[in-house]
Protein backbone atom coordinates (compact mmCIF):
# COMPACT_ATOMS: atom_id res chain seq x y z
CA UNK A 1 0.00 0.00 0.00
CA UNK A 2 1.47 3.18 -1.22
CA UNK A 3 0.18 5.96 1.08
CA UNK A 4 0.39 10.01 0.42
CA UNK A 5 -0.52 12.13 3.13
CA UNK A 6 -0.33 16.31 2.59
CA UNK A 7 0.40 17.96 5.81
CA UNK A 8 0.25 22.16 6.08
CA UNK A 9 1.82 24.42 8.47
CA UNK A 10 -0.52 26.46 10.21
CA UNK A 11 0.01 29.07 12.95
CA UNK A 12 -1.09 27.30 16.50
CA UNK A 13 -5.05 27.68 17.25
CA UNK A 14 -4.29 30.67 20.33
CA UNK A 15 -1.92 32.60 18.44
CA UNK A 16 -2.52 36.21 17.97
CA UNK A 17 -3.73 36.74 14.78
CA UNK A 18 -1.78 40.40 12.87
CA UNK A 19 -1.27 41.44 9.39
CA UNK A 20 2.06 43.76 8.27
CA UNK A 21 2.36 45.86 4.59
CA UNK A 22 -0.76 47.60 4.83
CA UNK A 23 -3.16 44.80 6.13
CA UNK A 24 -1.57 42.74 2.98
CA UNK A 25 0.66 40.43 5.11
CA UNK A 26 0.05 37.89 7.60
CA UNK A 27 2.23 39.22 10.64
CA UNK A 28 4.20 35.84 11.54
CA UNK A 29 6.00 38.27 14.47
CA UNK A 30 5.99 35.51 17.47
CA UNK A 31 3.69 33.05 15.77
CA UNK A 32 3.73 29.65 16.75
CA UNK A 33 3.63 27.25 13.88
CA UNK A 34 2.30 23.90 14.04
CA UNK A 35 1.78 20.84 11.97
CA UNK A 36 -1.96 21.44 10.91
CA UNK A 37 -3.76 19.57 13.63
CA UNK A 38 -6.77 17.43 11.15
CA UNK A 39 -3.44 16.36 8.91
CA UNK A 40 -1.48 15.31 11.68
CA UNK A 41 -4.07 13.77 14.36
CA UNK A 42 -6.64 12.31 11.86
CA UNK A 43 -5.08 12.31 7.97
CA UNK A 44 -1.32 11.11 8.87
CA UNK A 45 -2.27 8.51 11.57
CA UNK A 46 -4.89 6.97 10.35
CA UNK A 47 -2.08 6.38 7.25
CA UNK A 48 0.44 4.96 9.36
CA UNK A 49 -2.18 2.36 10.76
CA UNK A 50 -2.97 1.35 7.63
CA UNK A 51 0.32 1.00 6.96
CA UNK A 52 0.83 -1.26 10.00
CA UNK A 53 -2.18 -3.46 9.07
CA UNK A 54 -1.10 -3.50 5.42
CA UNK A 55 2.26 -3.28 4.60
CA UNK A 56 3.72 -0.24 2.35
CA UNK A 57 4.79 2.96 3.25
CA UNK A 58 3.89 6.05 3.85
CA UNK A 59 5.08 9.55 1.97
CA UNK A 60 4.45 13.28 4.07
CA UNK A 61 4.03 15.68 1.18
CA UNK A 62 4.59 19.61 2.04
CA UNK A 63 4.74 22.83 0.23
CA UNK A 64 6.94 25.44 1.88
CA UNK A 65 10.07 27.19 2.44
CA UNK A 66 13.05 25.23 4.25
CA UNK A 67 11.72 27.13 7.29
CA UNK A 68 8.97 24.50 7.26
CA UNK A 69 11.75 21.30 7.42
CA UNK A 70 10.93 21.17 11.68
CA UNK A 71 7.44 20.49 10.92
CA UNK A 72 8.09 17.96 8.30
CA UNK A 73 10.29 16.47 10.73
CA UNK A 74 7.61 16.32 13.10
CA UNK A 75 5.31 14.46 10.57
CA UNK A 76 8.31 11.58 10.13
CA UNK A 77 8.71 11.87 13.66
CA UNK A 78 5.03 10.71 14.21
CA UNK A 79 6.00 7.93 11.82
CA UNK A 80 6.13 8.87 8.63
CA UNK A 81 8.64 6.90 5.95
CA UNK A 82 10.02 9.49 4.02
CA UNK A 83 8.86 13.25 3.45
CA UNK A 84 8.75 15.19 0.05
CA UNK A 85 9.43 19.34 0.16
CA UNK A 86 8.49 21.05 -2.66
CA UNK A 87 10.29 24.51 -2.16
CA UNK A 88 7.94 27.23 -2.73
CA UNK A 89 5.88 30.06 -1.09
CA UNK A 90 2.20 28.06 -0.70
CA UNK A 91 0.48 31.30 -2.32
CA UNK A 92 -3.26 29.69 -2.96
CA UNK A 93 -4.91 26.45 -2.42
CA UNK A 94 -4.73 25.62 -6.28
CA UNK A 95 -0.68 26.56 -6.75
CA UNK A 96 -0.54 23.87 -3.48
CA UNK A 97 -2.68 21.01 -5.21
CA UNK A 98 -1.39 21.47 -8.27
CA UNK A 99 2.41 21.34 -7.32
CA UNK A 100 1.65 18.14 -5.30
CA UNK A 101 -0.44 16.54 -7.94
CA UNK A 102 2.87 17.27 -10.30
CA UNK A 103 5.11 15.23 -7.54
CA UNK A 104 1.93 12.29 -7.18
CA UNK A 105 1.52 12.03 -10.96
CA UNK A 106 4.13 9.77 -11.49
CA UNK A 107 3.98 7.66 -7.97
CA UNK A 108 0.55 6.29 -8.15
CA UNK A 109 -0.26 6.50 -5.14
CA UNK A 110 -3.15 4.12 -3.92
CA UNK A 111 -4.35 6.41 -0.92
CA UNK A 112 -3.43 9.96 -0.43
CA UNK A 113 -4.86 11.67 2.18
CA UNK A 114 -5.08 14.84 3.41
CA UNK A 115 -6.80 17.05 6.88
CA UNK A 116 -10.56 18.11 6.51
CA UNK A 117 -9.20 21.93 6.10
CA UNK A 118 -6.36 24.09 7.68
CA UNK A 119 -6.88 26.05 10.54
CA UNK A 120 -5.49 28.87 8.55
CA UNK A 121 -7.41 29.49 5.75
CA UNK A 122 -10.28 26.96 6.29
CA UNK A 123 -11.38 26.19 2.65
CA UNK A 124 -11.12 22.63 2.35
CA UNK A 125 -10.20 23.05 -1.16
CA UNK A 126 -7.20 21.56 -1.86
CA UNK A 127 -8.14 17.43 -1.62
CA UNK A 128 -10.88 18.29 -4.15
CA UNK A 129 -8.46 19.80 -6.61
CA UNK A 130 -5.74 17.10 -5.94
CA UNK A 131 -8.58 14.61 -6.68
CA UNK A 132 -9.07 16.13 -9.98
CA UNK A 133 -6.10 16.49 -11.11
CA UNK A 134 -5.14 12.74 -10.20
CA UNK A 135 -8.38 11.78 -11.48
CA UNK A 136 -9.42 9.64 -8.62
CA UNK A 137 -13.00 9.45 -6.66
CA UNK A 138 -13.12 12.24 -3.64
CA UNK A 139 -14.24 11.54 -0.36
CA UNK A 140 -14.37 14.45 2.41
CA UNK A 141 -15.04 14.54 6.05
CA UNK A 142 -14.54 10.92 6.17
CA UNK A 143 -14.95 9.48 10.20
CA UNK A 144 -14.05 6.14 9.30
CA UNK A 145 -12.11 4.30 6.87
CA UNK A 146 -11.09 0.27 6.28
CA UNK A 147 -9.80 -0.86 3.55
CA UNK A 148 -10.32 -4.36 2.11
CA UNK A 149 -7.78 -5.64 -0.76
CA UNK A 150 -8.49 -2.80 -3.33
CA UNK A 151 -11.62 -1.90 -2.00
CA UNK A 152 -12.22 1.45 0.67
CA UNK A 153 -15.55 1.60 3.18
CA UNK A 154 -15.60 4.94 4.46
CA UNK A 155 -18.14 7.03 6.74
CA UNK A 156 -18.49 10.64 5.67
CA UNK A 157 -20.11 13.32 7.86
CA UNK A 158 -22.94 15.15 5.89
CA UNK A 159 -25.28 17.91 7.03
CA UNK A 160 -27.47 15.97 9.79
CA UNK A 161 -26.05 12.44 9.20
CA UNK A 162 -23.50 10.27 7.83
CA UNK A 163 -22.96 8.83 4.54
CA UNK A 164 -21.22 5.02 4.19
CA UNK A 165 -19.27 4.21 0.71
CA UNK A 166 -17.33 2.10 -0.99
CA UNK A 167 -15.05 3.09 -3.25
CA UNK A 168 -12.55 1.38 -5.59
CA UNK A 169 -8.22 2.52 -5.26
CA UNK A 170 -6.72 4.84 -6.18
CA UNK A 171 -8.74 7.45 -4.37
CA UNK A 172 -8.05 11.01 -2.19
CA UNK A 173 -9.75 11.28 1.28
CA UNK A 174 -10.14 14.41 3.49
CA UNK A 175 -9.95 13.10 7.41
CA UNK A 176 -12.17 14.86 10.19
CA UNK A 177 -12.38 13.63 14.08
CA UNK A 178 -13.07 9.87 14.67
CA UNK A 179 -10.71 8.59 11.86
CA UNK A 180 -7.64 8.24 14.14
CA UNK A 181 -6.28 8.81 17.63
CA UNK A 182 -3.26 11.57 18.13
CA UNK A 183 -0.34 10.40 18.25
CA UNK A 184 2.39 11.96 20.27
CA UNK A 185 6.02 11.23 18.91
CA UNK A 186 7.90 9.86 21.47
CA UNK A 187 12.11 10.26 21.72
CA UNK A 188 12.78 6.74 19.06
CA UNK A 189 10.57 8.43 16.96
CA UNK A 190 12.12 12.36 17.57
CA UNK A 191 16.19 10.57 17.11
CA UNK A 192 14.86 8.04 14.08
CA UNK A 193 13.28 11.01 12.18
CA UNK A 194 16.57 12.89 11.73
CA UNK A 195 17.39 9.96 10.14
CA UNK A 196 15.16 9.65 7.43
CA UNK A 197 14.96 10.95 3.92
CA UNK A 198 13.26 14.95 2.99
CA UNK A 199 13.78 15.39 -0.21
CA UNK A 200 13.58 18.98 -1.30
CA UNK A 201 11.80 19.32 -5.30
CA UNK A 202 11.84 22.50 -7.06
CA UNK A 203 8.01 23.99 -7.71
CA UNK A 204 6.87 23.31 -11.47
CA UNK A 205 5.15 26.40 -13.67
CA UNK A 206 1.84 27.41 -12.08
CA UNK A 207 -0.82 30.36 -12.40
CA UNK A 208 -2.63 31.98 -9.60
CA UNK A 209 -6.24 32.53 -10.28
CA UNK A 210 -7.35 33.43 -6.94
CA UNK A 211 -4.79 35.84 -4.46
CA UNK A 212 -5.61 37.17 -1.15
CA UNK A 213 -5.55 41.05 -1.78
CA UNK A 214 -6.20 42.26 1.57
CA UNK A 215 -7.02 40.96 5.76
CA UNK A 216 -8.87 42.61 8.33
CA UNK A 217 -10.01 41.73 11.69
CA UNK A 218 -13.41 41.76 13.01
CA UNK A 219 -14.68 44.72 14.51
CA UNK A 220 -14.21 44.45 17.99
CA UNK A 221 -17.48 43.03 19.75
CA UNK A 222 -19.17 45.59 22.26
CA UNK A 223 -18.41 44.54 25.54
CA UNK A 224 -20.63 42.01 27.13
CA UNK A 225 -24.03 42.76 28.40
CA UNK A 226 -24.30 41.19 32.00
CA UNK A 227 -28.03 40.49 33.08
CA UNK A 228 -29.98 40.54 36.45
CA UNK A 229 -30.26 36.21 36.61
CA UNK A 230 -33.64 36.98 38.48
CA UNK A 231 -34.97 38.94 35.77
CA UNK A 232 -34.87 36.44 32.55
CA UNK A 233 -38.02 38.83 30.93
CA UNK A 234 -35.38 41.17 30.18
CA UNK A 235 -32.96 38.59 28.17
CA UNK A 236 -35.85 37.65 26.51
CA UNK A 237 -37.30 41.17 26.11
CA UNK A 238 -33.36 41.83 24.59
CA UNK A 239 -33.67 39.05 22.17
CA UNK A 240 -36.85 40.20 20.81
CA UNK A 241 -36.22 43.85 20.41
CA UNK A 242 -32.77 44.50 20.23
CA UNK A 243 -31.19 41.91 18.90
CA UNK A 244 -34.20 40.62 16.74
CA UNK A 245 -33.55 37.12 17.20
CA UNK A 246 -36.52 35.38 18.56
CA UNK B 1 -24.89 33.97 -16.71
CA UNK B 2 -24.68 33.76 -12.95
CA UNK B 3 -25.13 29.55 -12.40
CA UNK B 4 -26.32 28.65 -9.00
CA UNK B 5 -25.93 24.52 -8.13
CA UNK B 6 -29.18 24.33 -6.06
CA UNK B 7 -28.66 21.08 -3.48
CA UNK B 8 -31.46 19.26 -3.20
CA UNK B 9 -31.73 15.60 -1.14
CA UNK B 10 -34.42 13.15 -1.94
CA UNK B 11 -35.86 15.92 -4.17
CA UNK B 12 -36.33 18.93 -1.57
CA UNK B 13 -33.88 21.92 -1.32
CA UNK B 14 -31.94 22.35 1.15
CA UNK B 15 -32.20 26.34 2.74
CA UNK B 16 -28.64 26.75 1.29
CA UNK B 17 -29.77 26.40 -1.87
CA UNK B 18 -32.77 29.10 -1.77
CA UNK B 19 -29.69 31.48 0.16
CA UNK B 20 -27.39 30.39 -2.78
CA UNK B 21 -29.97 31.74 -5.45
CA UNK B 22 -30.85 34.60 -3.32
CA UNK B 23 -26.85 35.57 -3.29
CA UNK B 24 -26.39 34.72 -7.09
CA UNK B 25 -29.54 37.07 -7.65
CA UNK B 26 -27.93 39.61 -6.39
CA UNK B 27 -24.56 38.84 -8.52
CA UNK B 28 -26.37 39.15 -11.59
CA UNK B 29 -28.04 42.50 -11.08
CA UNK B 30 -24.67 43.70 -9.92
CA UNK B 31 -23.72 42.32 -13.06
CA UNK B 32 -26.30 43.52 -15.25
CA UNK B 33 -26.74 39.58 -16.35
CA UNK B 34 -29.14 36.70 -16.27
CA UNK B 35 -29.07 34.39 -13.05
CA UNK B 36 -29.99 31.03 -13.73
CA UNK B 37 -30.47 27.95 -11.29
CA UNK B 38 -29.14 24.47 -12.15
CA UNK B 39 -30.53 21.26 -10.22
CA UNK B 40 -29.24 17.78 -10.39
CA UNK B 41 -31.09 14.21 -9.91
CA UNK B 42 -35.05 14.72 -8.99
CA UNK B 43 -35.55 17.89 -7.63
CA UNK B 44 -39.50 18.30 -7.60
CA UNK B 45 -40.49 21.95 -7.51
CA UNK B 46 -37.33 23.39 -9.39
CA UNK B 47 -39.47 26.14 -10.61
CA UNK B 48 -39.86 27.26 -6.80
CA UNK B 49 -36.13 28.82 -7.64
CA UNK B 50 -37.67 31.62 -9.60
CA UNK B 51 -39.22 32.83 -6.26
CA UNK B 52 -35.66 33.63 -5.06
CA UNK B 53 -34.66 35.23 -8.38
CA UNK B 54 -33.19 32.30 -10.56
CA UNK B 55 -35.35 33.53 -14.60
CA UNK B 56 -34.34 29.97 -15.43
CA UNK B 57 -33.75 26.71 -14.19
CA UNK B 58 -31.81 24.15 -15.55
CA UNK B 59 -31.83 20.17 -14.66
CA UNK B 60 -30.27 17.05 -15.68
CA UNK B 61 -31.99 14.32 -14.11
CA UNK B 62 -29.36 11.34 -15.57
CA UNK B 63 -30.84 8.52 -12.72
CA UNK B 64 -27.05 8.41 -11.84
CA UNK B 65 -27.14 11.77 -10.13
CA UNK B 66 -29.11 10.05 -7.66
CA UNK B 67 -26.21 9.73 -5.42
CA UNK B 68 -23.78 12.00 -4.64
CA UNK B 69 -20.00 11.33 -6.55
CA UNK B 70 -18.29 14.64 -7.05
CA UNK B 71 -16.30 13.54 -10.17
CA UNK B 72 -19.97 13.01 -11.41
CA UNK B 73 -21.83 15.89 -10.24
CA UNK B 74 -18.27 18.18 -11.20
CA UNK B 75 -18.90 16.53 -14.74
CA UNK B 76 -22.15 17.75 -14.76
CA UNK B 77 -21.92 21.20 -13.36
CA UNK B 78 -18.68 22.16 -15.69
CA UNK B 79 -21.08 20.42 -18.60
CA UNK B 80 -23.48 23.27 -18.08
CA UNK B 81 -21.11 25.49 -17.20
CA UNK B 82 -19.53 25.18 -20.56
CA UNK B 83 -23.06 24.93 -22.58
CA UNK B 84 -24.42 27.72 -20.99
CA UNK B 85 -21.59 30.66 -20.50
CA UNK B 86 -21.71 30.82 -17.43
CA UNK B 87 -18.85 33.42 -15.72
CA UNK B 88 -19.82 33.21 -12.39
CA UNK B 89 -20.49 29.67 -10.49
CA UNK B 90 -22.35 29.81 -7.04
CA UNK B 91 -22.74 26.27 -4.70
CA UNK B 92 -22.98 26.41 -1.02
CA UNK B 93 -19.93 26.05 1.17
CA UNK B 94 -21.51 22.46 2.63
CA UNK B 95 -20.01 18.77 2.59
CA UNK B 96 -21.06 18.76 -0.99
CA UNK B 97 -19.85 21.85 -2.40
CA UNK B 98 -16.76 21.69 -0.36
CA UNK B 99 -16.26 18.33 -2.57
CA UNK B 100 -17.17 20.21 -5.48
CA UNK B 101 -15.40 23.75 -5.38
CA UNK B 102 -11.62 22.55 -5.89
CA UNK B 103 -12.66 19.63 -8.27
CA UNK B 104 -14.59 23.00 -10.19
CA UNK B 105 -11.70 24.79 -10.06
CA UNK B 106 -9.08 22.70 -11.39
CA UNK B 107 -11.70 21.52 -14.59
CA UNK B 108 -12.77 24.86 -15.65
CA UNK B 109 -9.38 26.40 -15.11
CA UNK B 110 -11.23 28.78 -12.39
CA UNK B 111 -10.18 31.05 -9.66
CA UNK B 112 -12.27 30.20 -6.13
CA UNK B 113 -13.29 31.74 -2.87
CA UNK B 114 -14.61 28.89 -0.25
CA UNK B 115 -16.96 29.54 1.96
CA UNK B 116 -17.61 33.55 0.62
CA UNK B 117 -19.21 35.60 3.57
CA UNK B 118 -20.91 38.46 1.94
CA UNK B 119 -21.85 39.59 -1.92
CA UNK B 120 -18.64 40.13 -3.87
CA UNK B 121 -17.42 43.48 -5.40
CA UNK B 122 -17.22 44.09 -8.85
CA UNK B 123 -15.24 46.57 -10.41
CA UNK B 124 -12.03 46.50 -12.15
CA UNK B 125 -11.69 43.73 -10.03
CA UNK B 126 -14.09 40.93 -8.78
CA UNK B 127 -13.29 40.93 -5.16
CA UNK B 128 -14.85 38.07 -2.55
CA UNK B 129 -14.52 37.93 1.41
CA UNK B 130 -14.50 35.33 3.67
CA UNK B 131 -13.23 34.75 7.39
CA UNK B 132 -9.99 32.99 7.74
CA UNK B 133 -8.25 31.63 11.20
CA UNK B 134 -11.17 30.50 12.31
CA UNK B 135 -13.40 33.18 12.39
CA UNK B 136 -10.21 35.31 13.55
CA UNK B 137 -10.02 37.72 10.57
CA UNK B 138 -11.65 38.24 7.10
CA UNK B 139 -9.79 38.07 3.75
CA UNK B 140 -10.88 40.07 0.72
CA UNK B 141 -9.49 37.78 -2.31
CA UNK B 142 -9.51 39.11 -6.25
CA UNK B 143 -10.42 36.10 -8.83
CA UNK B 144 -8.28 36.71 -11.95
CA UNK B 145 -9.86 34.06 -14.19
CA UNK B 146 -12.49 34.35 -16.77
CA UNK B 147 -14.49 31.86 -14.83
CA UNK B 148 -15.59 32.80 -11.27
CA UNK B 149 -16.27 30.10 -8.42
CA UNK B 150 -17.75 30.96 -4.98
CA UNK B 151 -18.90 28.64 -2.33
CA UNK B 152 -21.57 30.80 0.29
CA UNK B 153 -21.16 30.07 3.72
CA UNK B 154 -24.02 28.68 5.39
CA UNK B 155 -26.08 31.70 7.22
CA UNK B 156 -24.35 34.50 5.50
CA UNK B 157 -27.07 35.99 3.54
CA UNK B 158 -30.72 35.15 4.07
CA UNK B 159 -32.91 34.14 1.06
CA UNK B 160 -35.01 36.59 -0.25
CA UNK B 161 -38.75 36.01 -1.99
CA UNK B 162 -38.57 38.10 -5.15
CA UNK B 163 -42.12 36.57 -6.11
CA UNK B 164 -40.45 35.75 -9.34
CA UNK B 165 -41.29 32.45 -11.44
CA UNK B 166 -38.92 30.31 -13.45
CA UNK B 167 -39.17 28.11 -16.47
CA UNK B 168 -37.79 24.76 -15.79
CA UNK B 169 -35.70 23.38 -19.25
CA UNK B 170 -34.01 19.98 -19.93
CA UNK B 171 -30.14 19.74 -20.20
CA UNK B 172 -27.85 16.96 -21.33
CA UNK B 173 -24.63 16.46 -20.19
CA UNK B 174 -22.37 13.64 -20.76
CA UNK B 175 -21.44 12.12 -17.58
CA UNK B 176 -18.40 9.35 -16.73
CA UNK B 177 -19.25 6.23 -14.93
CA UNK B 178 -19.51 6.50 -11.05
CA UNK B 179 -16.59 4.84 -9.39
CA UNK B 180 -18.04 4.90 -6.25
CA UNK B 181 -20.72 3.60 -4.19
CA UNK B 182 -22.97 4.81 -1.51
CA UNK B 183 -24.09 1.83 0.57
CA UNK B 184 -26.27 3.52 3.39
CA UNK B 185 -27.30 7.19 4.20
CA UNK B 186 -27.83 7.24 8.05
CA UNK B 187 -29.99 10.49 9.00
CA UNK B 188 -30.46 12.14 12.41
CA UNK B 189 -34.67 12.26 13.13
CA UNK B 190 -36.08 15.02 14.10
CA UNK B 191 -34.35 18.21 14.58
CA UNK B 192 -32.38 20.77 11.74
CA UNK B 193 -29.12 19.51 10.94
CA UNK B 194 -26.44 22.04 13.24
CA UNK B 195 -25.04 23.35 10.40
CA UNK B 196 -28.44 24.34 8.68
CA UNK B 197 -29.75 25.68 12.58
CA UNK B 198 -30.49 29.08 13.09
CA UNK B 199 -31.54 28.58 16.86
CA UNK B 200 -28.61 26.49 18.75
CA UNK B 201 -28.83 25.64 22.87
CA UNK B 202 -25.22 24.43 23.75
CA UNK B 203 -24.11 22.79 26.99
CA UNK B 204 -20.89 21.94 28.49
CA UNK B 205 -19.35 20.53 31.85
CA UNK B 206 -21.13 22.58 33.54
CA UNK B 207 -24.13 20.48 33.23
CA UNK B 208 -22.15 17.75 35.22
CA UNK B 209 -23.86 14.77 33.74
CA UNK B 210 -25.95 13.13 31.01
CA UNK B 211 -28.83 13.28 33.66
CA UNK B 212 -29.64 16.44 33.90
CA UNK B 213 -30.12 17.44 30.15
CA UNK B 214 -33.79 17.28 30.41
CA UNK B 215 -33.57 21.30 31.02
CA UNK B 216 -31.41 22.22 28.03
CA UNK B 217 -33.94 20.19 26.24
CA UNK B 218 -36.65 22.40 27.34
CA UNK B 219 -35.48 25.27 26.37
CA UNK B 220 -34.36 23.64 23.18
CA UNK B 221 -37.96 22.82 22.34
CA UNK B 222 -39.40 25.59 23.81
CA UNK B 223 -37.62 28.31 21.34
CA UNK B 224 -37.00 25.40 18.32
CA UNK B 225 -33.53 25.49 18.73
CA UNK B 226 -31.25 22.14 17.53
CA UNK B 227 -28.98 21.28 20.52
CA UNK B 228 -25.62 21.14 20.83
CA UNK B 229 -22.20 20.06 23.09
CA UNK B 230 -18.65 21.08 24.25
CA UNK B 231 -16.05 18.65 23.22
CA UNK B 232 -15.74 17.08 26.54
CA UNK B 233 -19.19 16.10 26.66
CA UNK B 234 -19.43 13.93 23.44
CA UNK B 235 -15.81 12.87 24.82
CA UNK B 236 -17.23 12.04 27.37
CA UNK B 237 -20.59 10.22 25.62
CA UNK B 238 -22.94 12.26 27.16
CA UNK B 239 -24.48 13.36 24.20
CA UNK B 240 -23.74 12.14 20.63
CA UNK B 241 -20.74 13.27 18.60
CA UNK B 242 -23.02 14.99 16.05
CA UNK B 243 -23.62 17.16 19.10
CA UNK B 244 -20.18 18.29 18.97
CA UNK B 245 -19.59 21.98 18.43
CA UNK B 246 -16.43 23.65 18.08
CA UNK B 247 -12.44 23.35 16.06
CA UNK B 248 -12.65 19.32 15.90
CA UNK B 249 -16.76 19.17 15.90
CA UNK B 250 -19.28 21.14 13.39
CA UNK B 251 -18.16 25.00 12.89
CA UNK B 252 -21.80 26.66 12.97
CA UNK B 253 -23.16 30.20 12.44
CA UNK B 254 -26.11 30.48 14.08
CA UNK B 255 -28.74 33.36 14.42
CA UNK B 256 -28.43 32.46 18.18
CA UNK B 257 -26.00 30.88 20.26
CA UNK B 258 -26.75 30.29 23.79
CA UNK B 259 -23.92 28.64 25.88
CA UNK B 260 -24.78 26.88 28.98
CA UNK B 261 -21.99 25.66 31.42
CA UNK B 262 -19.07 26.00 28.98
CA UNK B 263 -15.94 27.85 30.09
CA UNK B 264 -15.09 28.88 26.38
CA UNK B 265 -11.76 27.61 25.56
CA UNK B 266 -10.22 29.21 22.21
CA UNK B 267 -10.70 25.96 20.00
CA UNK B 268 -14.79 26.06 21.16
CA UNK B 269 -15.24 29.66 20.23
CA UNK B 270 -13.44 29.17 16.85
CA UNK B 271 -16.51 26.87 16.06
CA UNK B 272 -18.91 29.27 16.85
CA UNK B 273 -17.78 32.55 17.10
CA UNK B 274 -19.35 33.88 14.10
CA UNK B 275 -22.87 33.18 15.12
CA UNK B 276 -24.45 36.54 15.40
CA UNK B 277 -25.72 36.96 18.82
CA UNK B 278 -24.00 35.32 21.90
CA UNK B 279 -26.03 34.24 25.46
CA UNK B 280 -23.65 32.95 27.57
CA UNK B 281 -24.96 31.42 30.84
CA UNK B 282 -22.09 30.33 33.46
CA UNK B 283 -21.62 30.77 37.09
CA UNK B 284 -18.07 31.51 37.14
CA UNK B 285 -17.45 35.24 36.18
CA UNK B 286 -13.79 34.57 35.14
CA UNK B 287 -15.34 32.32 32.44
CA UNK B 288 -13.56 33.73 29.28
CA UNK B 289 -16.89 33.22 26.91
CA UNK B 290 -18.05 36.17 28.79
CA UNK B 291 -15.53 38.31 26.69
CA UNK B 292 -17.03 36.56 23.18
CA UNK B 293 -20.38 37.00 24.62
CA UNK B 294 -23.67 39.69 23.51
CA UNK B 295 -25.06 38.87 26.61
CA UNK B 296 -24.00 37.10 30.04
CA UNK B 297 -25.89 35.75 33.03
CA UNK B 298 -23.24 34.87 35.81
CA UNK B 299 -25.32 32.41 37.70
CA UNK B 300 -26.34 28.82 38.61
CA UNK B 301 -26.97 27.15 35.46
CA UNK B 302 -29.77 24.84 37.20
CA UNK B 303 -32.03 27.76 38.49
CA UNK B 304 -31.43 30.19 35.56
CA UNK B 305 -32.25 27.91 32.72
CA UNK B 306 -35.90 26.40 33.67
CA UNK B 307 -36.34 30.25 34.44
CA UNK B 308 -35.69 31.87 30.95
CA UNK B 309 -37.23 28.71 29.75
CA UNK B 310 -40.47 29.98 31.73
CA UNK B 311 -39.87 33.63 30.28
CA UNK B 312 -39.36 32.70 26.52
CA UNK B 313 -43.26 30.58 27.25
CA UNK B 314 -44.70 33.53 28.35
CA UNK B 315 -43.43 35.92 25.97
CA UNK B 316 -44.45 32.86 22.89
CA UNK B 317 -48.47 33.07 24.65
CA UNK B 318 -48.17 36.76 24.65
CA UNK B 319 -47.06 37.01 21.12
CA UNK B 320 -49.56 34.92 19.52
Amino acid sequence: MKLLVCISKTPDTTSRIAFTNDNTTFDSNGVQYILNPYDSWYALVRALELKEQLGGSVTIVNVGPSSNDAIIRKGLAIGADNAVRIDADPKSALYVAHQIAEFAKAENFDIVFLGKETIDYNGSEVGAMLAEYLDTPYISYATQMDVEGTTATISREIEGGTEVIEVALPLTVSCAKGMAEQRIPNMRGIMMAKRKPLKVVPPAESADLSTVSTYELPAEKSSVKMLDPENMDELVRLLHEEAKVL
Amino acid sequence: MVLIFAESTNGKFKKAAFEAVSYGYRVAQAMGSECAALVLGDAAEASQLGNYGASKVYRIGDASLRHFDSQVYTAAIAGAVEKLGASVVILSHSSTGKSLLGRLAVKLNAGSVAGASALPTIGDEFKVRKNVFSGKAVAEYVISSPIKLISLMGNAVAPEATGGTAEVAALEVALPASRITVKEVKTIEGTVPLPEAELVVSAGRGLKGPENWQIIEDLADTIGATTACSRPVADSDWRPHHEHVGQTGVAIRPNLYIAIGISGAIQHLAGVNRSKVIVVINKDPEAPFFKAADYGICADLFDVVPRLTDAIKKFKAANN
